[in-house]
């Protein structure tokens, strides 16, 4: 995380009526950190983007922009601008005059205002189709247009709301790719609301995790993949075989347990971490359970069963039955090995990192109506 | 081979059909400038020879001169009124969700179902009631009742793609309020004001029973015309008269057409992606 703030939010909340859109949430965004917010449908997370960029108002809470109190300021006077996620791309301007829109009100020289607009096209690949008419761009360009029409206003902090959710998947994974090389490049802040896990992976800083109006966990990708601190998190996040585990023994920070057929495993303790009867759930993620053939062998090993098989073309998932555990495994294969031949019903065993376990804290119950 | 040719090949005679009925609609709308520049005072063929009398004596006719006035001016106070009011319905309609809203749009609609003759007779009897002089202003309240509908099923076309984020997204970028109607709400939803007033207009123009019944001692042009066919006499020049007011409606009515498609083009390709 970058060292100066850029956005504060402070014990933000927002009611409509009765229903909680956003519960008392706080956190803060680096400068020059790409920071997502990432959570299903109705979580908050847009609420919460368009509360930064002024279109909302929280019930309560303060948020700050580069240190200045911001609930009072209206959309056009903060230093935050948007990318909406239908682009909203005048339709009566090309595309030289949607760039131009902001800048039109800051008086620049002809000269000045024809440079900033060519060098944001520039930034965003669409040199030389300043005389587009909207209509004519593509979904790609329409995304690229509403891009240089907020970033050639220099703004603090950009707001990029589900930008990429109307693209299809070939050209999402492209602007994926630029989105990050973008923002290396300006080095400004970069929000992203998503609903796309792989989307929020592939491009953040850190992310933060939303359900209900809560944030449900804040962490760099990888932390918040590997490391996830509640179930709902864990399974927001990707795949997940989760298992009851019976607590054997608590030592400072480290939880040790009886993980049914894996064995003892010691765990750290998330934060809000707390035993019902002496039982908690672990996790552990498909990909790190793994295959072994013939000969191999592994310190920690375990015998199971082919029930159902899913070809992907680079990966096969299994689900694999192992006598003693409540539900079946699944796991990831890739296919350079056939694990795409195995049959079902076929005997395999599988090898098991103890360190790939994670345990999960208990999901805040549900306030909301 | 479609479903579709299949059956015209069956049916042979549907195209014939077809150019019947265009000849039976058409025909007698097409007799008008042929008997207006015809050297004759009847409508009788063969024609007698070529003039543009009729038409040179219509500029020296300042009875008429006047009853067009009149429609001008009843014309464009009526499309003002009725498009001021479309607009506030139709945004109501498209940007809100209320409490009667299916109820309020079919009330606002429904004048363009009843009975012409009857709102006409209704409203002469609240009008003499009230003790209000007939006069051209009962005809531009009279017939904004009318409009209103034509001018909203026109406007809410053009405002149904308006999305609310092209207003965010000029605020975002820095503009007031007011700067964001000038520049972004009034240019996208402009043609379709524009073909709202331009329909209202013609149908203001074209208007009868409600002139007739409202206008007391100021006529507008059809209720003009309608004194004048009392006089044989005097029909060339109405058919001359007649042909002006065709030639200026179907103006109106194709610029209004291309404006309407402008404005969908418009509004759809801002918020459909390829």
């Amino acid at each position: 995380m970058a060292d100066r703030p850029m956005i504060e939010i402070a014990n933000v909340s927002k009611f409509y009526g009765i229903y909680k859109a956003l519960d008392d949430v706080s956190l803060t965004i680096g400068e020059g950190e790409f920071f997502s917010l990432l959570g299903p449908s109705g979580c908050g997370k847009t609420t919460l983007l368009r509360s930064i960029a002024g279109f909302e108002t929280p019930t309560a809470g303060e948020i700050f922009i580069d240190g200045v109190p911001s609930l009072a300021l209206p959309p056009n006077r903060r230093p935050t601008n948007m990318v909406f996620q239908n682009y909203a791309i005048f339709p009566h301007l090309d595309v030289a005059e949607n760039v131009a829109y902001g800048l039109k009100r800051l008086r620049l020289s002809a000269q000045d205002e024809r440079k900033r607009v060519g060098d944001a096209l520039d930034q965003v690949r669409l040199t030389g189709l300043g005389q587009r008419k909207a209509h004519e761009l593509s979904g790609g360009q329409r995304q690229r247009v509403a891009l240089a029409r907020a970033l050639v206003m220099r703004p603090k902090v950009l707001l990029l709301d589900e930008p990429l959710s109307a693209l299809d998947k070939k050209l999402r994974e492209e602007m994926q790719v630029e989105l990050r090389t973008l923002q290396k490049a300006v080095g400004i802040t970069f929000i992203l609301v998503t609903h796309d896990q792989y989307e929020a992976l592939a491009l953040s800083d850190r992310i933060a995790v939303m359900f209900g109006g809560r944030i449900a966990q804040i962490a760099s990708p990888k932390e918040i993949y590997q490391r996830p601190r509640t179930r709902k998190v864990a399974d927001f996040l990707g795949g997940m075989n989760f298992l009851k585990a019976k607590v054997l023994g608590e030592q400072g920070n480290a939880v040790s347990v009886d993980a049914a057929r894996f064995g003892a495993v010691s765990l750290d303790k998330p934060q809000g971490f707390a035993a019902t009867n002496g039982h908690v759930t672990v996790g552990i993620r498909p990909e790190r359970l793994r295959l072994l053939w013939d000969d191999d062998r592994a310190p920690h090993e375990l015998a199971g069963r082919i029930e159902n098989r899913a070809y992907f073309g680079e990966v096969t998932h299994l689900t694999v039955g192992v006598d003693g555990l409540e539900q079946p495994l699944s796991m990831v294969e890739t296919n350079n090995f056939g694990a795409d031949d195995l049959p079902v019903g076929a005997e395999i065993r599988l090898a098991y990192d103890p360190e790939a376990f994670v345990l999960l804290a208990e999901d805040p119950p549900v306030t909301r109506v | 081979m479609s479903l579709l040719t299949q059956r015209l090949r069956v049916l042979p005679f549907l195209p014939a059909y077809v150019a019947l009925y265009f000849l039976f609609l058409y025909l007698p709308i097409l007799l008008l400038p042929v008997f207006s520049l015809n050297d004759a005072a009847t409508t009788t063929f063969p024609l007698a020879g070529f003039t543009t009398k009729w038409y040179a004596s219509l500029a020296g006719n300042s009875v008429m001169l006047q009853a067009a006035w009149n429609s001008l001016v009843v014309g464009v106070a009526v499309s003002l009124l009725s498009t001021v009011l479309g607009i506030c319905a139709a945004r109501a309609i498209t940007r809100y969700r209320f409490r009667g809203q299916r109820a309020a749009a079919g009330l606002i609609m429904a004048p363009l179902f009843l009975p012409e003759i009857i709102v006409a007779v209704s409203l002469l009897m609240i009008v003499l009631a009230m003790g209000v002089e007939l006069s051209l202003i009962t005809v531009i309240l009279g017939q904004t009742v009318f409009c209103v509908p034509y001018a909203m099923s026109v406007l809410v076309s053009g405002f149904e793609g308006f999305d609310r984020s092209l207003e965010e997204a000029s605020y975002d970028l820095g503009e007031t309020a007011i700067g964001t109607f000038r520049r972004v709400t009034l240019p996208v939803v402009a043609p379709a004001i524009v073909s709202s007033l331009l329909v209202t207009f013609t149908i203001s123009l074209d208007e009868f029973i409600l002139a007739f019944f409202l206008s007391g001692t100021e006529p507008t042009l059809p209720v003009y015309i309608w004194g004048q066919l009392r006089f044989a006499a005097k029909l060339p020049g109405v058919l001359a008269l007649g042909t002006v007011m065709l030639v200026a409606s179907i103006l109106m009515l194709t610029l209004t057409e291309i404006l309407r498609r402008r404005a969908e083009r418009r509004t759809q390709m801002a918020f459909t992606l390829p």
